[in-house]
C-alpha cells in the first residue's frame, strides 16, 4: 500500500511541475482511523500530502463534474468506471484528465470493523491481507477480505477500466463471486415481505441526502426533491415521501450505476442503500448484457434504442 | 445541590415508578447504534454506550413537527386560517444524557427563547424536560468537550448528574426538577461523604480527553478577514454538501417551514433544515447568496465559530460532542477547522 | 403563550396589477378580526410574512404607511411557489399575514434631518411607506428636505403611478423619476440610471443628510461610490437586505450573515455595518 502511495506522489509531483494538470485529487489522510480525506494538490511541493490505503473508499470521480481545470484524478476501478460515466454523459471530458489508475483489492468497511471490535479504535495498519487495529490496551488483526465493504467484495472490476497511467500491475479480477445474491433473495419474497423488507430497511433515514450527494451520479443541478414548482416530494421524514425519494433516486441511476458504494459508505444511519440500486443494476446486465462504465464507445442502454430490446416487461 | 447513591439493583426499580409521571427517554440500541428513543413502559435504557449517533434534541425540537392545520374546504367556518393544535406537554425525562448533550440544550435555548421572541414549542417541551445526565468514565478519542466549553462530568446544566461508581451510581441532584425525579423514583439514600470521589472520578474522565481545540483567539479576529481566509477552498473541497453533520448535531437549530396539503386538509410544519443545502439560501428569483459549497461549509464552521462567539459572547456554538467529526462520510473535522481558524493571521497562508 | 408563528387572518380587499409586465401586483389586505389591528402596528421599513395557506409564506416589506389607517398593504413580484399562488388568489379570498417583523429606517435617528431616498425597480415597497409616512402632516415638519431619486427599466415599470404624479406636484417633496430608456414622446421626466440621476440631483451629503436605499444589487453597487463622491458617510447610508427567510424572528437561521439574522436584526442596517458583515446578500 505504501508503495501505492510513493508511486501516486511521484507521478502528481511529475504532472504538477511540467504542468500537464493543474490539480491532482487524491486522498489525505483522515483525522480519525478508518476514513481517508479527498483532497487536491496544486503544488508540486506539497504531493507528500497524498496517501494510499484501504480507507480511501470516497468515489474520487464525484469531485470532477463541471470543473474546468485540468485535473490528475487517482482512480480506483469503480472510481474509473465513473469517470467513464461522466465523460459519456458530457460532465467533463477526456482531454481534461489525467487518470493515475489504482489496482484496487477492496476498500475496508470502517463501520463492519468497529462492530467487531466493539472497542474504540485508535490506530490501523494493514499488510499482506490483513488489517491491524489498536487502541486502549489492545491489539486485534482482522482478515482483510472479511472487513470489505459489501460492495467491493463482490467487485468484479477492481482494475481500473480507463487510465493514463497505473500505480501498479493489475491485481487478479475476482470471478467466483455471486454479485446478485442479495438481490435474488428479495426478489424471491412475495410482495407482503417485499414491501416490508423495504420499509425496514428505511427505517431511521434522515433524508440527509448524503446517499445522493456521495453518489458521483447525482449531480443534477436541481434533484426532484429539490424542486418547488411543482413540489414532487415533501420534505419531512413522512414515510411515502422518504420511499419516493430513494425509489426514484435508485430508478434515475438505473444502466449507470457501478455499484461504488459511496451511498452506503455514506449513509449516518447505516441504510444499505445499495439494495434499491442493485436490482437494477441486475436488470441492466441481464436485459442489456450491460454493465456501466466499462466503454467510452458505448451509449448507456437507456438512452439508445435497438429493436432487438427486451420488452416482456412494458404491458 | 446535593449529592444521593443509587444502588444499581434500586436503578431498575426506580425507574419503573418514572413512568407514570413521566414520558421517558433514553438511549436504546437501534441496529449497530445507540440512538435516543421514548422508553416503552417498563423499558430500561441502555447505559452501555459511549455516544448516540444522533443527538438527543430530538426529544426537544423533533426534526418533523406539525405547527398548525388548517382546511382548505371553503364550506368550512376558518377555512384557510392556521389552528394551533394541542401538543403533550406533559412532564418528560431522559435518562442517560451525556452532559454535552444537555449543554447543547442550553446553548440552542439561547436561540429559541430570547427576550424578544418565544418558540412555543421549543419552550414548552423544554419546560416540560428533566435532564438525568450520565456522566462519561471513558469519553472518545473525538470528544473534545473540555476545551468546547463542557466536559464529560459537566455539571452546570443538568438538573441531575449519575455518576457510575461500579456497584453504585451517585447522583448530584442540582434542581428542584431533578429534586422531584428523584423523590418520585424513590432514590434518597444520602450520599454527601461521597461527593469527593464523584469529583476524583470526573478529573479522571476530564485527563482521558486527549483531544483538544483551541478557540481563544477566535474572538479577536475580523470577521470578513476570517471569511475571506485562503484556506477555505482546500478545507470545502471535500464535501459532498449532504446534511449529515447539521443533522446529527446537538447544536444545529436550523429549521424549514413547509406546508403540505392532502386533499382539502393542510398542515403548515418545521423539519430540520441544512445550511449545506443550495435551498437553504436560495432567493425566489434564482440568485443564490451562497452559491457554491465552500460558502455552505465556511458558513457552518463560521456560524459556530466566529458568529456565534461574536454574537452570545459565550465561548463557541460546538460542545466538542465529536458525532460530525465520526460521521462525515468524508472527514471534514471540525477540530482541524477550528484550528485553522484560530491561528489565522491574514495574509499569511495557513492550510 | 403567544405564538410568533401563528399568522393573522386577512381578506384580500383589492388587488392592483402595478406594471405592464403584470409581474407586480399590489394587495391590499383587510383584517377579518378587526382588532387584530392593535397588534400590527408597524413603522416604515419593516416587513410581513404573507402566508398562503397550502402553500407557505414569504417575506415581504409593507409598502403601506403606519399612518394609513384600517388596511395594510403589501407589493409582490411573482417569482416562486407563494408569490405565484397570491397573484393567482382572488379578491375576497381569506389569507393570513404575520409580523410586523425586522428593524426599521432609522427615523428616530434622522429626525431633523434631510432624507434622500433612493430607489430602484420592485424595490420602492418600503420607501412608498416611508414617503406616505413623511408626507403626512403630523410628521412632514419633523424633517427636513426630502429628496426621492426613483428608477425603473421603463415608465410602465414604475410602481404606484399615480401617486408618483400626486408627489411631484407638491412643493415639500423633490421628486427625481427616471428610466433606464423609453420611446415615449410624452414622458417629461428623467432618462438615465439611477446612480446617474443621485449623482445629477441629489443633494451632498453632510451629518444633517441620510441617504435611503433599495434596489436590485447592480443599482446599489454603482449608487454606493456616487454617495461616497457626494460626501456621504458610510453610517449615514441606510439599505435594506432582502435575504431568503422562513420564521422571521430569528429562529430558523436561514437568513444568517455574520453575527445578524436579517429578518430581526435587519433588514435595514447602514453601510457602515454592512461592511463588516460578509456580503452574502
Amino acid at each position: 500500500m505504501s508503495e501505492y502511495a510513493e508511486k501516486i506522489r511521484g507521478i502528481a509531483k511529475k504532472l504538477l511541475d511540467d504542468g500537464t494538470v493543474d490539480m491532482v485529487i487524491g486522498f489525505r489522510k483522515g483525522t480519525i482511523p478508518l476514513i481517508n480525506e479527498p483532497c487536491f494538490v496544486k503544488d508540486g511541493a506539497k504531493v507528500d500530502a497524498l496517501i494510499w490505503d484501504s480507507s480511501c473508499g470516497v468515489n474520487l470521480a464525484n469531485y470532477l463534474p463541471k470543473r474546468k481545470e485540468k485535473i490528475g484524478v487517482v482512480a480506483k476501478g469503480c472510481d474509473s468506471r465513473n469517470i467513464v460515466t461522466h465523460i459519456v454523459e458530457n460532465q467533463i471530458t477526456r482531454e481534461q484528465l489525467y487518470i493515475i489508475g489504482v489496482p484496487c483489492t477492496g476498500m475496508i468497511d470502517r463501520r463492519k470493523i468497529r462492530l467487531a471490535v466493539g472497542k474504540e479504535i485508535l490506530s490501523v495498519s494493514e499488510a499482506d491481507g490483513k488489517v491491524t487495529v489498536s487502541g486502549d490496551g489492545y491489539e486485534e488483526v482482522l482478515d482483510k477480505q472479511e472487513m470489505l465493504q459489501d460492495n467491493c467484495a463482490i467487485c468484479a472490476h477492481r482494475n481500473p477500466v480507463i487510465s493514463d497511467e497505473m500505480v501498479a500491475d493489475p491485481v487478479p479480477e475476482q470471478t467466483e463471486v455471486d454479485r446478485y445474491q442479495d438481490v435474488k433473495a428479495v426478489e424471491a419474497m412475495d410482495a407482503e415481505a417485499r414491501w416490508n423488507h423495504f420499509e425496514q430497511l428505511l427505517d431511521g433515514c434522515i433524508r440527509c441526502y448524503a446517499c445522493r450527494n456521495a453518489c458521483p451520479l447525482c449531480y443534477c443541478p436541481t434533484c426532484f426533491v429539490d424542486e418547488s414548482q411543482p413540489q414532487w416530494v415533501g420534505k419531512s421524514i413522512d414515510k411515502t415521501d422518504t420511499r419516493t425519494f430513494h425509489f426514484l433516486r435508485a430508478f434515475h441511476c438505473a444502466g449507470r450505476c457501478t455499484d461504488c458504494g459511496a451511498c452506503e459508505r455514506a449513509c449516518p444511519v447505516g441504510i444499505p442503500v445499495r439494495q434499491f440500486t442493485k436490482k437494477l443494476e441486475k436488470d441492466c446486465k441481464e436485459l442489456y448484457d450491460w454493465e456501466a462504465g466499462m466503454s467510452l464507445d458505448v451509449r448507456p442502454p437507456l438512452d439508445t434504442y435497438r429493436a432487438e430490446d427486451p420488452d416482456e416487461f412494458i404491458k | 445541590m446535593r449529592v444521593i447513591k443509587i444502588d444499581k439493583k434500586d436503578w431498575e426499580s426506580g425507574v419503573g415508578k418514572l413512568f407514570g409521571d413521566y414520558s421517558l427517554f433514553g438511549p436504546v440500541k437501534q441496529g449497530a447504534f445507540h440512538n435516543f428513543a421514548p422508553l416503552e413502559k417498563g423499558q430500561m435504557p441502555d447505559l452501555d454506550y459511549v455516544n448516540t449517533r444522533l443527538s438527543p434534541k430530538s426529544v426537544v425540537y423533533p426534526q418533523c413537527e406539525t405547527m398548525f392545520e388548517y382546511t382548505l374546504d371553503e364550506t368550512q367556518p376558518d377555512h384557510h386560517v392556521n389552528k394551533e393544535i394541542a401538543k403533550d406537554y406533559s412532564p418528560r425525562a431522559v435518562l442517560g444524557i451525556r452532559p454535552c448533550d444537555v449543554k447543547a440544550i442550553d446553548l440552542v435555548n439561547i436561540n429559541f427563547d430570547n427576550p424578544q421572541y418565544q418558540d412555543p414549542w421549543w419552550v414548552q417541551r423544554r419546560d416540560a424536560l428533566t435532564t438525568v445526565a450520565l456522566g462519561c468514565n471513558n469519553p472518545c478519542a473525538t470528544c473534545f468537550c473540555t476545551t468546547a466549553g463542557t466536559g464529560p462530568f459537566d455539571d452546570s446544566c443538568a438538573d441531575v448528574l449519575l455518576a457510575d461508581m461500579g456497584d453504585h451510581y451517585l447522583a448530584k441532584v442540582r434542581t428542584e426538577k431533578g429534586e422531584a425525579l428523584v423523590g418520585k423514583a424513590g432514590w434518597s439514600q444520602d450520599a454527601a461523604g461521597e461527593a469527593g470521589a464523584m469529583d476524583d472520578l470526573a478529573k479522571q474522565a476530564e485527563s482521558k480527553i486527549s483531544s483538544k481545540i483551541e478557540t481563544g483567539k477566535l474572538a479577536s479576529k475580523v470577521t470578513t478577514e476570517l471569511y475571506d481566509a485562503d484556506f477555505w477552498e482546500d478545507v470545502a473541497f471535500s464535501c459532498i454538501n449532504c446534511g449529515t453533520c447539521t443533522y446529527l448535531c446537538p447544536t444545529c437549530w436550523c429549521f424549514d417551514i413547509q406546508d403540505e396539503v392532502q386533499g382539502k386538509d393542510g398542515c403548515r410544519m418545521r423539519n430540520w433544515d441544512t445550511c449545506m443545502s443550495g435551498l437553504f439560501t436560495l432567493h425566489g428569483t434564482g440568485h443564490n447568496p451562497r452559491p457554491n459549497k465552500t460558502a455552505r461549509v465556511r458558513q457552518r464552521f463560521m456560524h459556530k465559530l466566529k458568529y456565534y462567539v461574536d454574537k452570545y459572547g459565550d465561548g463557541i456554538g460546538c460542545v466538542g460532542c465529536g458525532r460530525c467529526v465520526q460521521q462525515c462520510p468524508v472527514n471534514i473535522d471540525i477540530r482541524r477547522v477550528c484550528e485553522l481558524m484560530n491561528r489565522f493571521e491574514p495574509g499569511k497562508e495557513c492550510a | 403563550m403567544q405564538n410568533p408563528y401563528l399568522p393573522i387572518p386577512v381578506r384580500i380587499d383589492k388587488a392592483t396589477i402595478e406594471t405592464e409586465d403584470r409581474n407586480l401586483k399590489t394587495f391590499k389586505f383587510v383584517y377579518v378580526n378587526p382588532e387584530d389591528e392593535e397588534k400590527f402596528q408597524y413603522k416604515a421599513g419593516q416587513f410581513g410574512e404573507l402566508s398562503v395557506t397550502g402553500k407557505g409564506e414569504i417575506p415581504i416589506g409593507i409598502a403601506s404607511s403606519p399612518t394609513e389607517k384600517g388596511y395594510v398593504m403589501f407589493t409582490v413580484n411573482r417569482v416562486g411557489l407563494v408569490s405565484t399562488a397570491l397573484h393567482n388568489m382572488r379578491e375576497g379570498d381569506i389569507m393570513g399575514i404575520r409580523g410586523p417583523l425586522g428593524n426599521w429606517y432609522p427615523w428616530e435617528r434622522m429626525e431633523g434631518k434631510n432624507i434622500v431616498i433612493i430607489g430602484g425597480g420592485f424595490a420602492f415597497t418600503t420607501l412608498r411607506s416611508s414617503i406616505v409616512m413623511l408626507l403626512d402632516p403630523a410628521n412632514r415638519s419633523k424633517f427636513g428636505d426630502i429628496h426621492v431619486v426613483y428608477g425603473a427599466r421603463s415608465p410602465g415599470m414604475l410602481l404606484y403611478r399615480d401617486e408618483l404624479a400626486q408627489w411631484e406636484a407638491r412643493d415639500d417633496i423633490n421628486m427625481h423619476i427616471t428610466v433606464d430608456g423609453t420611446d415615449d414622446p410624452d414622458w417629461k421626466y428623467n432618462v438615465g440610471f439611477v446612480p446617474t440621476i443621485t449623482e445629477q440631483k441629489a443633494p451632498k451629503g453632510d451629518d444633517d443628510t441620510f441617504a435611503i436605499v433599495c434596489g436590485p444589487p447592480i443599482m446599489i453597487k454603482f449608487t454606493q461610490p456616487v454617495l461616497e463622491k457626494l460626501g456621504y458617510k458610510h453610517d449615514h447610508i441606510i439599505m435594506s437586505l432582502e435575504n431568503r427567510m422562513k420564521c422571521g424572528i430569528g429562529m430558523c437561521g436561514r437568513c444568517n450573515i455574520g453575527k445578524e439574522f436579517v429578518c430581526k436584526d435587519g433588514p435595514v442596517f447602514t453601510l457602515e455595518e454592512l461592511n463588516t458583515i460578509p456580503k452574502e446578500y
